[in-house]
C-alpha cells in the first residue's frame, strides 16, 4: 500500500514542479510583451534554455552516473553545427520554423549520441582524474575538427571538406560552415517557448530515466561498480548510455542555442563553457535534478540583474562572493541541520498517516 | 553432476601463489563450509568463482557449464551470487532500491519505457517493488525500506546485501563472512536465518567463516584453506578434530 502512495506521491511532485516552469514561462512571456524586460534580458532567454538543458543533461553524467566530464561543449558543439546544417537543408522544404527546428534538434541528438558512443567506448574504461582529462581532450578534439570544417550547399547537394576548403561552390550556392570563420547568416529560429519545450522534455525524458530500472542500474554503477557486477549489471553498458543520453540532450541544446545568433563560431564551445557548465551542476547540487535548473537560470540572469542594479563596478565581484557563500552554503553544517529538519517534519507526518 | 565443480583452481599474483591446487565440488542443495584462518586465499577462490580475478590455472564449471572467462555480470546471469567481505552496498539509494535491483534482469521492461514512463512501467515496477518486500521481510528489513542503505545499522547492512544477491535468484550463492562484526545474538540468528532462506529459495550456499565453531552448527561438509592449499576436508566433526587444521589454526 504504502509503495504505491509513494508511486503516486512522486508523480503528484513531479507534476507540481513541472507546473511551476510553467508558470515562470508564461510570467517571462507576459513580461516580455508588456515591455518590462530589458533588452539585454530578452536577449539572454534562449541562452538561460540551453544552458538549464546543458546543466541538467550533464548532471545525469556527473552526478547520476558519478563520472567528472570536463568536454559537455564538445557535444554541444556537435549539436549547434548539425542543427545548423540541418535547418539550411531544410530550409525550402519545411516552411514552418517550429517543426524545422525540432527536426534538426532531433538530427542533433543523434550527432552528438553517435559522438558520444565514439567518444564513450573508450573513454569509459578510465574513470575519475584520468576519464575528466580525455574527455577534456575530447572537446578539444572536436573544436579543432570544427574549427577546420567546411561546409557548403549548391544545386549538386552538399559539399564537406576537412581542413582546408576542396570544393568549389556552382553559382547561387552557399557555404554553411565556413572553418575559422565559422557560420554566419544563420536563420535566427529558436525562441523561447522553444527553448522552454525543450527543457520540458529534458526534464521529463532525464528524471523518468533516474526513476526506472535503467536509472536505478547507472547510479548502482555510481554507487559501486563492483557490486553492482556482482548482481548481474553490466557497468560498461550503463556508463555508456548515461554518457550517450548525456550526449544527445547536450546535442539538442547546442541547436537551441546556435539558432538564436546570427554567427556561430567553433572557439564559442571551448574548455570555459564546459566548466561554467559544471559550476551549475556542482552548485545546484550533483545528482539534483531541478537544482541544476535553479543554478543555471540564476547564476547566469545574476550579472545581468546586478548590471541593472546599478553594481556594475562590482558585478563580477558579488558573482565571486556569491558563487563562494553558495558552495560553503551547501558543505554547511547549517544546510545539513535544514535538511534534517525537513526529514523528520517528513517521517512524523508519515507516522502520522499511519496511525 | 555436482552443481559447482572446482578442478585444481590456481591463481598468481606476481610471485605471489595465492591459492594453489585447490578443488571443490558442492551438490545441489548442499550448504558447505570454507574456512582457513587470516590470508589462506578464501576471498580469493570466491573473486574467482565470480570472475573478479582470472584464475591462473585450473577450471570452474556451473551445472556443466564454464565460467572462466566470463565477466562478473555474465557469472550472476549463469546463477552465481555473492556478498563481499568488505560490504558493497549502493549507499546512497533506499534498501528497497537495492534489492529491486537485484530483479534488474528478471523484471524487464525496455529503454524506451524507462525514458516515458509509458506502457508496462507501473505493473513492472509494482510487481519488482512486491518481489523486493517479500525478500526483504524474510531479513526483518520491510520497515526500513525506504533508509538509505547506507544509514542501516551495520549488521542489517550485511543482511541486506545477502537479501540483494538472493534477489538474483542464484543457484549458488556466496557468502564471504556474513556474521562478522555482529554479536554473538545477531550471529545465532543470522545463521538461522541462512537455514530458512535456504530452503525457502532452493539456492545453494557456500560460506567463508572464520570462526570453525560457528560454521560447524550449520554446515554440512567444510573446505580448510591453509596458505592457499587445500589442508583438509570432510564432516565438521572430522575436520575439526584434525590434528593438522588444529595446528593450522592455533599456529596462525
Ligand atoms: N589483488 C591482489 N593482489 C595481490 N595479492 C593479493 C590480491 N588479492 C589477494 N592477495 C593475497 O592473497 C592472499 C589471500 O588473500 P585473501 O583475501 O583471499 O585471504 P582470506 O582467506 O580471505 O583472508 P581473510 O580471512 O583475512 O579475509 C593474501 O596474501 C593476499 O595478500
Ligand atoms: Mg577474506
Amino acid at each position: 500500500m504504502s509503495m504505491i502512495k509513494n508511486l503516486w506521491k512522486k508523480r503528484r511532485d513531479s507534476v507540481i514542479a513541472f507546473g511551476i516552469v510553467i508558470v515562470a514561462y508564461i510570467a517571462i512571456q507576459i513580461m516580455s510583451m508588456t515591455g518590462s524586460l530589458s533588452y539585454s534580458m530578452k536577449g539572454m532567454l534562449v541562452p538561460i534554455c540551453a544552458y538549464i538543458v546543458m546543466a541538467v543533461s550533464l548532471n545525469l553524467t556527473v552526478g547520476i552516473l558519478g563520472e567528472l566530464s570536463l568536454g559537455h561543449a564538445g557535444f554541444m558543439s556537435v549539436g549547434a553545427f548539425t542543427g545548423i546544417v540541418v535547418t539550411t537543408l531544410l530550409a525550402n522544404i519545411v516552411p514552418w520554423d517550429g517543426l524545422r527546428l525540432a527536426i534538426a534538434m532531433v538530427v542533433a541528438a543523434a550527432a552528438a549520441a553517435v559522438v558520444g558512443v565514439i567518444v564513450g567506448v573508450p573513454v569509459l574504461r578510465l574513470s575519475g582524474d584520468y576519464l575528466a582529462i580525455v574527455t577534456l581532450a575530447a572537446c578539444e578534439i572536436i573544436k579543432s575538427l570544427v574549427n577546420v570544417l567546411y561546409v557548403g550547399l549548391d544545386g549538386k547537394g552538399l559539399h564537406i571538406s576537412l581542413i582546408e576548403q576542396s570544393f568549389a561552390l556552382e553559382e547561387g550556392g552557399k557555404m554553411i560552415i565556413n572553418g575559422p570563420i565559422g557560420v554566419s547568416g544563420i536563420d535566427k529560429i529558436s525562441t523561447f517557448t522553444a527553448g522552454c519545450v525543450l527543457i520540458l522534455v529534458t526534464l521529463f525524458v532525464i528524471l523518468n530515466l533516474i526513476n526506472s530500472r535503467h536509472g536505478r542500474a547507472i547510479m548502482a554503477v555510481r554507487d559501486n561498480k563492483i557490486a553492482a557486477d556482482s548482481i548481474g549489471i553490466s557497468t560498461t553498458r550503463y556508463k555508456l548510455l548515461a554518457f550517450v543520453i548525456s550526449a544527445a540532450f547536450a546535442g539538442m541544446a547546442g541547436t537551441l542555442y546556435a539558432m538564436n545568433y546570427s554567427t556561430v563560431t567553433a572557439a564559442k564551445f571551448d574548455f570555459n563553457l564546459s566548466i561554467l557548465v559544471l559550476v551549475f551542476v556542482v552548485l545546484g547540487g550533483l545528482g539534483n535534478i531541478w537544482g541544476s535548473v535553479i543554478a543555471a537560470a540564476l547564476l547566469t540572469v545574476l550579472p545581468e540583474l546586478l548590471r541593472a542594479l546599478n553594481f556594475s563596478d562590482y558585478r563580477m565581484l558579488i558573482y565571486a562572493i556569491l558563487l563562494i557563500a553558495l558552495m560553503l552554503f551547501n558543505n554547511s553544517a547549517l544546510k545539513q541541520r535544514l535538511l534534517e529538519r525537513k526529514r523528520a517534519q517528513k517521517s512524523a507526518k508519515t507516522e502520522g498517516e499511519v496511525a | 553432476m555436482a552443481l559447482l565443480e572446482v578442478r585444481d583452481l590456481g591463481i598468481s599474483f606476481g610471485g605471489l601463489r595465492a591459492v594453489d591446487e585447490v578443488n571443490i565440488q558442492i551438490e545441489k542443495g548442499a550448504l558447505v563450509g570454507l574456512i582457513g584462518p587470516n590470508g589462506a586465499g578464501k576471498t580469493t577462490v570466491f573473486n574467482m568463482l565470480t570472475g573478479v580475478y582470472r584464475p591462473t590455472d585450473g577450471a570452474i564449471r556451473l551445472d556443466g557449464e564454464n565460467v572462466v572467462g566470463k565477466k562478473p555480470y555474465e557469472i550472476n546471469k549463469m546463477g552465481i551470487a555473492r556478498t563481499f567481505q568488505n560490504i558493497r552496498l549502493f549507499g546512497r539509494l533506499s534498501v528497497l532500491d537495492n534489492v529491486m535491483l537485484g530483479f534488474h534482469n528478471d523484471v524487464t521492461y525496455s529503454l524506451p519505457t524507462s525514458l516515458s514512463h509509458l506502457g508496462s512501467y507501473r505493473k513492472k515496477e509494482k510487481q519488482m517493488q512486491a518481489k523486493a518486500m517479500e525478500i526483504l521481510k524474510v531479513f526483518d528489513l520491510d520497515g526500513q525500506c525506504d533508509y538509505k542503505a547506507a544509514n542501516l545499522p551495520y549488521g542489517k547492512q550485511r543482511k541486506l546485501e545477502i537479501a540483494r544477491a538472493l534477489a538474483t535468484e542464484p543457484k549458488l550463492l556466496l557468502l564471504d563472512e556474513p556474521a562478522a562484526g555482529m554479536n554473538p545474538n545477531e550471529t545465532a540468528e543470522l545463521m538461522q536465518t541462512i537455514e530458512v532462506v535456504r530452503k525457502q529459495f532452493d539456492v545453494t550456499v557456500l560460506l567463508i567463516e572464520h570462526d570453525m565453531k560457528l560454521v560447524s552448527g550449520i554446515c554440512e561438509y567444510l573446505y580448510v584453506l591453509n596458505f592457499g592449499r587445500l589442508l583438509a576436508e570432510g564432516t565438521p566433526s572430522a575436520v575439526l578434530s584434525d590434528p593438522e587444521v588444529i595446528t593450522a589454526y592455533l599456529g596462525d
